[in-house]
């Protein structure tokens, strides 16, 4: 009994941390690339976080056009966020405060997220940026991670076309 | 040069049910091509309906759409716009406004009979008030069948939803949604006779664009006991998937046995 106790103490401690996770903050740097091209059109990101098994940990971004054009309004081209969409995507009512926001131009384009109101559980991550423009392509870009961090890590990976460079940056 | 609606009707029933048997290279089949199959927000979507040899190319007959039921996911039923008739296919558009899964289904179910008359064979395909009327049933050589066929395709707006089934003949109850498909991810299919599992379903698979092949290349499966079949996808693309099954729930007390077929043009998408 003597023994059992302080044994027992390091699991109940992990075992706390398991569930409630230690918060952590990403710092996502996307470039969107200069495309020459007669009809350029800002593209489609999405940007989430997902476990091991593919299955979406947490949504950071989607960047659309949110008004309404002749063909239609801007949600009809979500779903070429083809892995963004059949992960979680379409289980969410666009748009949504903290998460949609408007296309943006070509250059670094960044975004930072705290997660302190509800921490991910330590174990394995992937960032995820995928990429889709009209009369463009489509790319994604995953970034491997593991939280939690002892101190800040930056990890970058590059895209082939319609994505350059994303930087990731995790504090603890 | 034009023919009769009544003749291009029963060939084309003709064509469905002659289906039941499996996909020899040189058959003729029926199928449903939606213009999309996964959306993100209410529109509409266009469909062709044909009888072809390959898939998904034109060049035998329009498929009639007068069986067709088009199942919203709140299930209202719709009915198609801006139908035309060619003489290779059908063209409809349907209004997708709602959230969900709808079900397109061309669902035939009849009698086929054939016999003597001083040794010239006769044949007959309809229903059982009409063959009560035209089939002697006295006749010389007689054989009569029964079957069910679908020729069914599935859209899903937003997040996919269930599929409803008309528990009549052979059917597909999803456990892999159908609108849910991936190269690189098997997808499992439960297949249903009236509603109840059905084991030993004769289930092919061939991918779209079979006119730039050499053969045909469908893959074979069965359905073990609980009616459940594992597929996978070569490449993304379209796909037609025909269901066989024979039992003997017929219905007409003439007929022997029944022949059930399901078919349906499934969408892979890319990774």
């Amino acid at each position: 009994m003597r023994n059992w106790v302080p044994r027992l103490i390091p699991s109940l401690v992990a075992g706390l941390f398991a569930h409630q996770g230690v918060a952590a903050e990403l710092n996502v740097k996307v470039a969107i690339p200069q495309i020459n091209t007669s009809e350029y059109h800002r593209p489609y990101v999405a940007i989430w976080v997902e476990k091991p098994d593919q299955s979406i940990a947490k949504n950071l971004a989607v960047w659309y056009s949110q008004k309404s054009g002749a063909e239609g309004p801007g949600t009809k081209w979500l779903k070429d966020l083809r892995q963004w969409w059949r992960k979680g995507g379409r289980d969410i009512q666009m748009p949504m405060d903290g998460l949609s926001g408007a296309t943006r131009p070509v250059g670094d384009q960044s975004l930072s997220y705290n997660d302190s109101k509800s921490p991910l559980a330590p174990g394995e991550y992937r960032l995820v940026v995928e990429t889709a423009r009209e009369k463009g392509g489509r790319e994604l870009v995953r970034i491997p991670f593991s939280l939690p961090v002892k101190k800040a890590e930056t990890q970058k990976a590059s895209g082939q076309v319609e994505l350059g460079t994303v930087n990731l940056e995790i504090k603890p | 040069m034009y023919k009769p609606f009544k003749y291009a009707l029963l060939s084309t029933g003709f064509a469905i049910l002659s289906g039941l048997t499996s996909l020899p290279a040189q058959a003729h089949n029926t199928w449903l091509l939606p213009s999309s199959t996964v959306l993100s927000s209410p529109q509409f979507v266009t469909f062709d309906a044909a009888v072809s040899e390959d898939f998904f190319y034109f060049t035998h007959r329009p498929l009639p759409i007068d069986a067709l039921t088009i199942t919203a996911p709140d299930g209202h039923n719709l009915v198609p716009a801006n139908v035309g008739k060619g003489e290779l296919r059908t063209v409809f558009d349907v209004k997708l406004e709602k959230n969900g899964t709808y079900t397109l289904d061309i669902s035939r179910s009849g009698l086929r009979a054939s016999w003597k008359v001083d040794g010239k064979p006769k044949r007959f395909m309809g229903n059982a008030e009409a063959f009560a009327k035209e089939v002697p049933v006295t006749a010389q050589d007689l054989e009569i069948g029964e079957s069910v066929a679908h020729v069914v395709t599935f859209v899903t707006v937003g997040a996919p939803t269930a599929v409803k089934l008309t528990n009549h003949g052979l059917e597909l109850v999803p456990v892999t949604h159908p609108n849910d498909l991936n190269v690189g991810e098997p997808a499992e299919f439960q297949f249903m006779v009236d509603g109840k599992p059905a084991a030993d379903v004769k289930v092919e698979v061939v991918s779209g664009q079979s006119h730039y092949r050499n053969a045909l290349g469908e893959a074979k499966y069965t359905s073990d006991k609980q009616g459940k079949v594992k597929i996978t996808w070569p490449q993304p693309g379209m796909y037609f998937l025909n269901a066989v099954l024979k039992d003997n729930k017929v219905s007409a007390k003439q007929a022997k046995e029944r022949s059930l077929s399901y078919s349906v043009t499934l969408e892979v998408q890319v990774q």
